[in-house]
């Protein structure tokens, strides 16, 4: 069983999907804990599984085999409502192509959790101002998607990841998309959620963004190939006044 | 989720494309628009042949002597006078499914105002007539048992006759008409009431005591009933059972044999009437079909755009579920969609059909009649079609795997 400081913990999980008749084997067991509070990145080639890897961490996918038990909830038997139930509350997803929806405000964009957990309208909204100023778009509020830089969008997404105090936010690529200096404030943002005390698990494959986090996991072939930890670089965000608008 | 923001969501991607979901919703709006009015013609159509059928009478039926047979030659039903007033008194007084009775006696007459004539159709009758044959009056009143009694003589006028002796503006109760140069004075006039179902003119009519009638037009007293006694029956229903009980009261008192032919007849005008009921019913069914066929189309129509839909937002519905919704979430914002869409439609289509129906009652004097629960089945059926054509689509939504869905190019 998972230790009181330990969120996620995966015991030999394997992940086979059917592709017509070939069985791709995305995941051949992996054994993994993370403690709450750390911040990890999963280092990979395409096609290494770690992207299966996050997928099932973050309740989208279910294991195969092997016991998956997420803040002290063994998640193999769930059905789909209470996977989504868990994604709501536990979880916050970041993605690489920031995935907001078109035609609606930054503001209603982050309120999205909140409608499926079903909190009213005055409280969401509050909610949402509150996680936009703490990423720093208290001003943007009304803004649509079209109307923000890559990096701004990627902020949104991540104060709709906030916003409902999940346990772990999930990031896949989060700067793929982004250029170095606007990954670099992404990044200064995410040391600044782990330092909250918000377990943070990043997916990537640039090396410059994988330094940032204190943990580096390196998956090949759906095995762990290494696990390491290492005082993290600490990013430094430029000032506001240089961002563009 | 509530439904309120679920119907908001809704709305809001409905109005993301507008000129698509305008489109979409045509479908469902000419279908019902058609209904609307296609009903609304067989309605009217019912309405009229109904409305003709009453004027002629309640639950009537009519009963005539019988066919003279003279030298080989046989006349028609009515020429050889076999019924009696004795006959007459016994189906006004003898039998249980008979509500009214009253005789028909009729001759064509010239009937002279003081400046002006008119030959037209002189009925004579009981006062049960009028109860009989459903006829309002518009001035004065019928004649009663004492001018029955004494031979008055009184005339009653066709809404018709009244205009081309006096005129339209004159009311001619308490005048005085000639009818074969015999004095009467007018004690009332008819409503107005159109056609009979072939096309006579029941307004072209003027009816006096049957006494006087006897006594006056038809000339010298008789045994025999010239003419025929019109019948109404307690109900719709007890037509049948009026028709068989006079057809056995009347072959008893004429002593017929069994095996010999009735030498009268009785003729029932509500299977008539119902006959040329069933025949709107079918038009109204026939044309109703055919709108409901294009609202089937207008279905598939939204089925369509809502798969395309679908589609096209399978990202939007891998965010949603990653960020806490649950398939039935999804499924219920797909299928409010396609509702909204349907119910749209609906309630433009009840206007546009309202609107072609008054148009069509305008421009071309076709009777129409809004039913209002039609207008209520319409709308109602239309939001099953949508709830039916967008289940597929939902539920197709509802069941995609959120890891494919937010890979989706």
């Amino acid at each position: 069983m998972a230790h009181d400081d330990t969120l996620v913990v995966l015991d030999n999980v394997t992940k086979v999907y059917r592709m017509g008749d070939v069985e791709v084997h995305a995941l051949r067991g992996v054994s993994l804990e993370i403690a709450r509070g750390d911040f990890v990145a999963v280092m990979g080639a395409s096609g290494s599984g770690k992207s299966t890897l996050m997928n099932i961490v973050g309740c989208l996918d279910r294991p195969t085999r092997g016991s998956y038990t997420l803040d002290g909830r063994s998640v193999g038997g769930l059905s789909r409502d209470v996977l989504a139930e868990i994604r709501n509350r536990t979880v916050g997803f970041v993605f690489q192509s920031f995935n907001l929806l078109a035609r609606t405000s930054a503001q209603e964009n982050v309120e999205l959790p909140l409608v499926y957990a079903d909190v009213g309208t005055r409280e969401r909204r509050r909610r949402a101002r509150e996680a936009l100023e703490r990423v720093g778009l208290g001003d943007r509020l009304d803004h649509h998607p079209n109307q923000l830089s890559g990096g701004q969008q990627q902020r949104v997404a991540i104060a709709r990841a906030l916003v409902t105090a999940p346990k772990i936010i999930l990031a896949d690529e989060p700067t793929g998309n982004l250029d170095s200096r606007t990954s670099l404030e992404i990044m200064a943002l995410f040391q600044e959620l782990g330092r909250s005390g918000i377990t943070v698990v990043l997916v990537t494959h640039e090396s410059d963004i994988a330094q940032f986090a204190a943990r580096v996991l390196i998956v090949k072939d759906g095995r762990l190939q290494s696990d390491q930890r290492r005082p993290p670089a600490v990013a430094v965000a430029p000032p506001p006044e240089q961002e563009l608008a | 989720m509530n439904p309120i923001a679920t119907t908001r969501v809704a709305t809001r991607a409905l109005l993301r494309n507008k000129l698509r979901s305008f489109l979409t919703t045509l479908g469902i709006v000419i279908g019902v628009g058609a209904v609307i009015a296609m009903v609304a013609i067989g309605e009217g159509a019912k309405a009229q042949v109904q409305a003709s059928f009453d004027a002629m009478g309640n639950n009537l039926l009519i009963v005539t002597s019988g066919a003279s047979f003279a030298g080989g030659a046989r006349g028609g039903f009515g020429s050889q006078p076999t019924l009696t007033w004795d006959d007459f008194q016994a189906i006004r007084s003898q039998l249980p499914a008979v509500h009214l009775a009253a005789p028909q006696l009729q001759g064509r007459a010239q009937i002279v105002s003081e400046d002006q004539n008119w030959s037209t159709q002189v009925t004579g009758t009981t006062p049960d007539f009028f109860a009989i044959r459903n006829w309002k009056f518009q001035r004065g009143s019928s004649f009663g048992q004492a001018e029955m009694d004494g031979g008055a003589k009184v005339v009653v006028l066709g809404d018709t006759v009244a205009q081309q002796l006096f005129g339209a503006n004159v009311d001619p109760v308490g005048m005085g008409v000639r009818i074969k140069n015999i004095p009467f004075t007018v004690i009332g006039v008819l409503a107005d009431k159109g056609q009979s179902p072939w096309g006579q003119d029941y307004d072209d009519i003027a009816v006096v005591p049957s006494t006087t009638y006897q006594a006056k037009v038809q000339g010298g007293l008789s045994k025999f009933l010239a003419g025929a006694i019109l019948v109404s029956a307690i109900s719709a229903e007890a037509t049948q059972r009026a028709e068989e009980q006079i057809t056995s009261l009347l072959r008893e008192r004429h002593r017929l044999a069994a095996g010999v032919d009735n030498d009268f007849q009785v003729r029932n005008l509500t299977e008539v009437a119902s006959a040329r009921q069933e025949s709107t019913q079918t038009l109204t069914l026939l044309l109703a079909s055919i709108a409901a066929v294009s609202l089937l189309v207008g279905g598939i129509g939204i089925m369509n755009i809502m798969l395309v839909s679908v589609t096209e937002r399978t990202r939007e519905i891998g965010v949603r579920m990653a960020v806490g919704a649950k398939p039935r979430h999804i499924l219920a914002q797909f299928l409010v969609e396609a509702l909204t869409l349907s119910i749209m439609g609906g309630l433009i289509g009840v206007a546009l059909g309202l609107v072609a129906a008054r148009e069509l009652a305008r421009r071309f004097q076709w009777p129409t009649l809004i039913r209002p629960d039609i207008v209520l089945i319409a709308v109602v059926f239309s939001a099953a079609v949508g709830v039916i054509f967008g289940l597929y689509p939902a539920r197709k939504a509802s069941r995609l795997d959120p890891i494919d869905a937010l890979r989706y190019e």
